[in-house]
């Protein structure tokens, strides 16, 4: 039997001055406040901010966890209040920090339990569940029939997004998922979950309070702060260039110029003649230009060797040229 | 036939209240009884549950204890202690050693595993801590351990002190004397009065028993460690 | 006493059948009081959970009415129901409560939280969360509550031998072996008593053992 594969179709994201009160007339931690933004298909849209920003309240108004006080939001155009919201939930994938797998459940019907819910044959699910624990990474011969409480954390996390990804929702929201492990699992787990974002095109609403992830996974972000308040929406490179207030220029760091280098690569940057290239570093094309930048300081030489895709020395770049790319307008991202 | 009056009469009974069968003397058998059985039985489960507790050493004894103890019916206890025990001494070994061994070994049990449980659950990390800084193996159980353990300690106590009250209650069906025997009494000779009387004083001896122990458990739970120990 | 032997195998040789109506007759005063006091104590367990200011009440409630001996309590029924079953399953009934509610109470208030928000944002109904994750992962402590419950309801039903040769169980051999000063008797009571007892425990060691598959892995994984 095939496999359902290959994906529905992503959906479009709106929130239309979106509100949530607690307590009528004062500001109280989590209220949101007139959030208005728009996500495309297919696009990660990262929501991030201080602690008691609104960002994870506003997370659970789009499956109505919590339901808004004010405003609406539009999932592909229509108000998700009008739809039931098992129903919803159900179309929406959903990963939480602690992942919340059932613990007397296998992984593979962890990983099943929507399209259970929905009714799937036996032999639909069990195919799903091979072709999705292979998707993020686990060996089904391996993982299907152990049980959570013998997983790494890292290895339960993919299993969460397995779970997520299950019934191929339009929408996935992903609330501080890769929180609760160590910072080296957690950069492989971006890796691999971008690697995949790639292959599958999922509109992504994605909650961090780690700016350096919010840069690193989203196509648009949107930087709330206290009292629920949208303090910028846009492309990464944006922010970090053009912060629209002090909060956010304090949120994403004195940095923000280095930041924004990590976004390039060597590829993007002009590159001079190379002269006499003896004891010049070697800069392949996909380094980012932080990378580079660190790799030249330390070399204390005139400048760098920068590779093409084939291999082939494409010329020099120096400090300077590096710095003159903050001026550029970032090249467009592939698959955004 | 109102059972309240009766009872009330019964109970208001000057005569009830003095004599070989009058309620102080039967109440204060009961209780003495209970109160030997519960030393006797704390003086060996006691230091033996600490020391399991506190070394980690020998914990299968505690569980299968636990096991045995909560299968164990008091009433088989003893019947089946009486033919053995009145090898012992006919007389005695009738009516007074059988209950009096049932509620001694009876309440073994619960104060063994509550004094290991006591102590066993003091946070590991803390005591290595106190080894780390230097104190010795007696003034980490004595310092530590127990003041932590003491609320659980108390319990067991009281689950004991529970179990006693009524296997001695019980042992007034083979014989044994306190306060019921005058249920086996007011059944024999169809007082009413004399029956429920006594499953008044049995009922208030074990309520209050029960009180004075919740009572002195509150107090034992230091505040900073209320949380932990509550439901 | 007597310089019979301790026991007398024949008379338990001729007595087999009325043995085994008694361990019967024990297994079904057991079986009945286990049963409606896990009804009741699950209404008050959901009770509690839902209301938990009620929570310490009626676990005092639960306390109190098990510190009354049994003895006591079977004695002040007779006048109540006279002989009849309610004076036996009573007492059996009401002493398994503050065994099974807060083995019940804890069962559920072991879910882990994001357990439940995760099954909620996925979109199970209250019900099926119900039945599908809460009710299976509270499996345990609830078994563990039904362990302790039966194997003390088996001890109790000996007792209820005191209301005559109708109820008792294997309690009847022991009284009557008592009051004929018979030590076979005692022993064939008290003994089979303390059997029975021992193997409902194990009984339900297994049946945790086989509805949790999954504690078994964890274990296995430390």
């Amino acid at each position: 039997m095939a496999a359902t594969s290959g994906n529905s179709g992503a959906a479009s994201l709106e929130f239309r001055a979106v509100t949530k009160r607690y307590d009528p007339g004062t500001a109280s931690p989590g209220a949101v406040n007139d959030l208005s933004f728009e996500v495309p298909a297919g696009a990660i849209c990262v929501l991030v901010g201080p602690s008691g920003c609104g960002k994870t309240t506003s997370l659970k108004m789009v499956n109505r966890l919590i339901e808004p006080t004010g405003g609406e939001i539009l999932l592909d155009g229509v108000n998700v209040q009008t739809e039931n919201v098992t129903a919803l939930r159900r179309r929406i994938g959903y990963v939480i920090q602690q992942v919340g797998l059932f613990p007397h459940l296998t992984v593979g019907w962890n990983v099943a339990v929507v399209p259970g819910l929905e009714g799937w044959s036996k032999p639909r699910q069990l195919a799903r569940i091979e072709e999705l624990l292979a998707l993020v990474g686990l060996d089904p011969e391996r993982y299907t029939d152990r049980y959570p409480s013998q997983l790494s954390g890292g290895e339960r996390q993919r299993v969460g997004v397995a779970r997520a990804l299950a019934a191929d929702p339009p929408l996935m929201l992903m609330d501080e998922p890769f929180a609760a492990v160590d910072p080296i699992v957690r950069s492989r787990l971006q890796d691999e979950f971008l690697r995949l974002q790639r292959v599958l095109a999922k509109t992504i609403l994605f909650v961090t309070h780690d700016v350096d992830e919010a840069i690193k996974m989203g196509d648009l972000i949107a930087v709330m702060e206290e009292g629920g308040h949208l303090a910028q929406f846009g492309p990464p490179d944006e922010i970090l260039a053009h912060p629209a207030s002090d909060f956010v220029a304090r949120f994403v760091g004195v940095d923000r110029g280095l930041k924004r280098l990590s976004l390039r690569t060597v590829g993007d940057v002009q590159v001079g003649p190379i002269g006499r290239s003896s004891g010049l570093p070697i800069l392949p094309p996909e380094t980012s230009l932080r990378d580079a930048l660190a790799i030249l300081l330390v070399a204390d030489t005139r400048g760098g060797i920068a590779m093409d895709e084939a291999g082939q020395p494409r010329g020099l770049v120096t400090v300077d040229a590096i710095a003159s790319a903050l001026g550029d307008e970032l090249p467009a991202r592939a698959g955004a | 036939m109102d059972i309240v009056a009766v009872t009330a009469q019964w109970l208001a009974d000057p005569a009830h209240w003095q004599g070989p069968n009058g309620i102080p003397l039967r109440l204060g058998e009961h209780v003495a009884l209970s109160v030997v059985s519960l030393i006797l039985a704390a003086v060996v489960a006691m230091p033996l549950g600490l020391w399991i507790g506190h070394t980690g050493r020998f914990s299968w004894l505690v569980v299968s204890s636990a096991n045995a103890w909560r299968a164990l019916p008091s009433f088989a206890v003893i019947g089946l202690l009486v033919p053995f025990t009145t090898l012992l001494d006919p007389n005695l070994g009738f009516i007074l050693y059988p209950t009096l061994a049932a509620m001694i070994v009876l309440a073994g049990p619960p104060i063994l595993v509550n004094s290991y449980e006591g102590v066993a659950g003091v946070d590991r990390d803390l005591v290595e801590a106190a080894r780390g800084m230097g104190m010795s193996e007696r003034q980490i159980l004595f310092g530590l351990e127990m003041p932590v353990a003491l609320p659980v300690l108390a319990a067991g106590i009281r689950s004991a002190a529970v179990q006693v009250i009524a296997t001695a209650t019980l042992g007034a069906t083979f014989g044994f004397g306190g306060l019921g025997r005058y249920i086996v009494l007011g059944d024999a000779n169809r007082d009413n009065g004399e029956l429920f009387g006594g499953v008044v004083l049995v009922a208030t001896l074990a309520l209050t028993t029960l009180a004075v122990f919740v009572l002195i458990e509150r107090r034992l739970a230091s505040p900073g460690l209320a949380a932990r120990t509550a439901g | 006493m007597n310089s019979e032997p301790l026991v007398r195998w024949d008379w338990i040789g001729a007595h087999l059948g009325p043995i085994l109506d008694r361990v019967g007759q024990h297994l079904y005063l057991a079986v009945i009081a286990v049963s409606i006091g896990f009804a009741i104590s699950f209404g008050l367990a959901a009770l509690s959970i839902r209301r938990r200011r009620l929570y310490p009440f009626v676990t005092l409630l639960a306390t109190a009415v098990y510190t009354i001996p049994s003895f006591a309590m079977f004695a002040a029924l007779v006048v109540v129901s006279g002989l009849s079953i309610f004076t036996a399953e009573i007492p059996l009934v009401v002493y398994t409560f503050i065994l099974f509610v807060p083995n019940i109470v804890a069962g559920f208030d072991a879910v882990p939280q994001d357990v439940l928000d995760a099954a909620d944002g996925m979109g199970y109904t209250s019900a099926q969360r119900w039945w599908q994750v809460e009710l299976p992962l509270s499996v345990p402590l609830v078994v563990a509550g039904l362990r302790l419950a039966t194997v003390s309801t088996i001890g109790l039903v000996t007792v209820s031998a005191i209301l005559g040769d109708r109820f008792g169980g294997l309690g009847y051999y022991i009284l009557d072996g008592y009051h004929r000063h018979f030590p076979t008797e005692i022993l064939v009571g008290g003994l089979l008593s303390i059997g029975l007892a021992v193997l409902a425990d194990l009984g339900f060691v297994l049946l945790r053992r086989l509805l949790t598959p999954w504690a078994a892995a964890r274990a296995a994984a430390r």
